[in-house]
């Protein structure tokens, strides 16, 4: 299923997230696949996702300037497609 | 791995300068083995009674934990020797520390197999270090052949999925490449293939075992037409000859992984077991954590390294002079160039420092003697 922004998604729960320097590392107990997540808004908009009905309203709600919102959109489409992210 | 959103500093750049914590940390559980092969990393062979005890490895699993370390590679010796083995793989996995352990295979029977196949937080990765009894019992001893297999067949034959087939690539197995991956691929298994270093037992046999330059060239040739073929960044010394090859292409010593040994001790590569590399025990004050976080080993690793000798190479981007431990234990400064540098650099050092007491592991297990007889079938 393509990733759709309008939709909502939240974290796999076997995924965990681990702080980092440079935002956070996403280790995958299931299909033991390591992500990473570059840079400190997008750890915050992902663990902020559960909370919202849409990605779009998850990203209003952010501090993200809109004009960077295409590259987070595309970020979490990869995070999608590696199901560290799933439909809620 | 997903690298996003793009940032202007490439990702090895924030692997140079540290993590938090490991990604992969390997724990070596004992020295005690019931082989003793000729490039045995840790010259294991007996156990030693100042090996951590059940209680005191769960302690390093419960800092394990709180310390987000997903997952360790448990390797020894032979792991599956220790009693409290399995215990301890369910402990780990209890605590969301998922575990790989390498293994001979002497002890996966049937059993042990089904198992296994039952867990999915846990993986088994056999050890074969050629592609028929002649070549691999010649290193890994009698009889280490058909056991391997053995264990293998158990494993197939419980569904356990995908297990690892790991090999460390000599000159005497290198031209069985393709037989290896034939052999992965009829147990449905994924292939390892990583790097003979000249540590431990591997310094005696160095000589006679590393692959030769040619050979090299072909590995990497192979490994770029292989992309699925696991190597965990072993030969990243190759990317020197033009194509660099999947992964992080770097010495992830104290910044991205580390090596616990079998008394506790902190060495900052899983390739040398040297006192110059330990930063420290998980049995002093602060354990685990305060050695990989604060020891100035571990800090000053994370610093930027000088190209030394290498910095008028134009490859040394590539290959960011290759392997600390091939070249420590081979004498060469570790700003030198790699002992089996594609340019050829680090040849004439290598022969330079033949001769000189090289350093060796701090703590040799060996039961007895082992030396390499003559070359399978030859």
């Amino acid at each position: 299923m393509p990733f759709d922004p309008d939709k909502s998604y939240r974290l796999h729960d076997r995924v965990a997230l681990r702080p980092e320097p440079f935002g956070a590392l996403a280790y995958h107990y299931g299909n033991r696949s390591l992500n990473f997540l570059r840079a400190p808004e997008l750890v915050a908009l992902v663990r902020s996702l559960g909370d919202h009905d849409s990605v779009r309203s998850a990203l209003s709600a952010s501090e993200i300037d809109e004009r960077r919102w295409p590259s987070f959109e595309k970020a979490l489409a990869s995070l999608a497609r590696s199901e560290v992210l799933v439909a809620a | 791995m997903t690298m996003t959103p793009s940032k202007p500093n490439s990702l090895g750049d924030e692997m140079k300068s540290g993590l938090d914590a490991p990604i992969c940390l390997t724990w070596e559980l004992t020295y005690a083995c019931n082989l003793q092969c000729v490039h045995c990393l840790s010259s294991s062979g007996r156990r030693n009674p100042a090996e951590l005890t059940t209680e005191e490895c769960e302690a390093v699993i419960d800092e394990l934990q709180r310390m987000q370390v997903f997952y360790v590679n448990i390797g020894g010796g032979e792991p599956t020797i220790r009693p409290d083995f399995w215990h301890l793989v369910d402990y780990a996995v209890a605590h969301d520390v998922g575990v790989k352990f390498s293994t001979n295979g002497s002890r996966i029977d049937a059993d042990v197999a089904r198992r296994l196949a039952g867990s999915e937080y846990v993986d088994v990765q056999i050890s074969i270090d050629g592609a028929d009894a002649a070549t691999n019992d010649h290193v890994r001893g009698e009889g280490s052949f058909a056991t391997a297999i053995e264990a293998m067949e158990h494993l197939r034959a419980a569904d356990f999925g995908e297990f690892k087939i790991s090999v460390v690539m000599t000159r005497h197995n290198l031209s069985q490449i393709d037989e290896f991956k034939a052999l992965a691929d009829r147990f449905g298994a994924q292939l390892r293939l990583t790097r003979f270093r000249p540590a431990g037992r591997g310094a005696d046999s160095w000589h006679e075992l590393h692959p030769t330059n040619e050979q090299q060239v072909e590995l990497h040739r192979w490994l770029i037409d292989h992309p699925g073929v696991l190597t965990g960044d072993s030969f990243f010394h190759l990317s020197a000859l033009g194509e660099s090859l999947p992964g992080l292409n770097l010495c992830g010593a104290g910044r991205v992984v580390c090596l616990i040994d079998p008394l506790g001790e902190v060495y900052a590569c899983p390739f040398v077991l040297h006192d110059e590399f330990k930063a420290g025990s998980v049995r002093d004050e602060g354990g685990f954590r305060k050695i990989w976080l604060e020891s100035d080993l571990f800090t000053g690793l994370r610093e930027p390294q000088s190209a030394g000798a290498c910095a008028s190479c134009g490859e040394f981007d590539a290959c960011q002079g290759g392997c600390m431990a091939a070249k420590f234990f081979t004498g060469i400064p570790l700003d030198g160039p790699d002992p089996e540098c594609v340019i050829g650099y680090g040849a004439d050092l290598v022969a330079a420092a033949q001769g000189n007491a090289l350093p060796s592991v701090s703590k040799d297990h060996s039961r007895t003697r082992v030396t390499l007889g003559t070359k399978p079938g030859g």
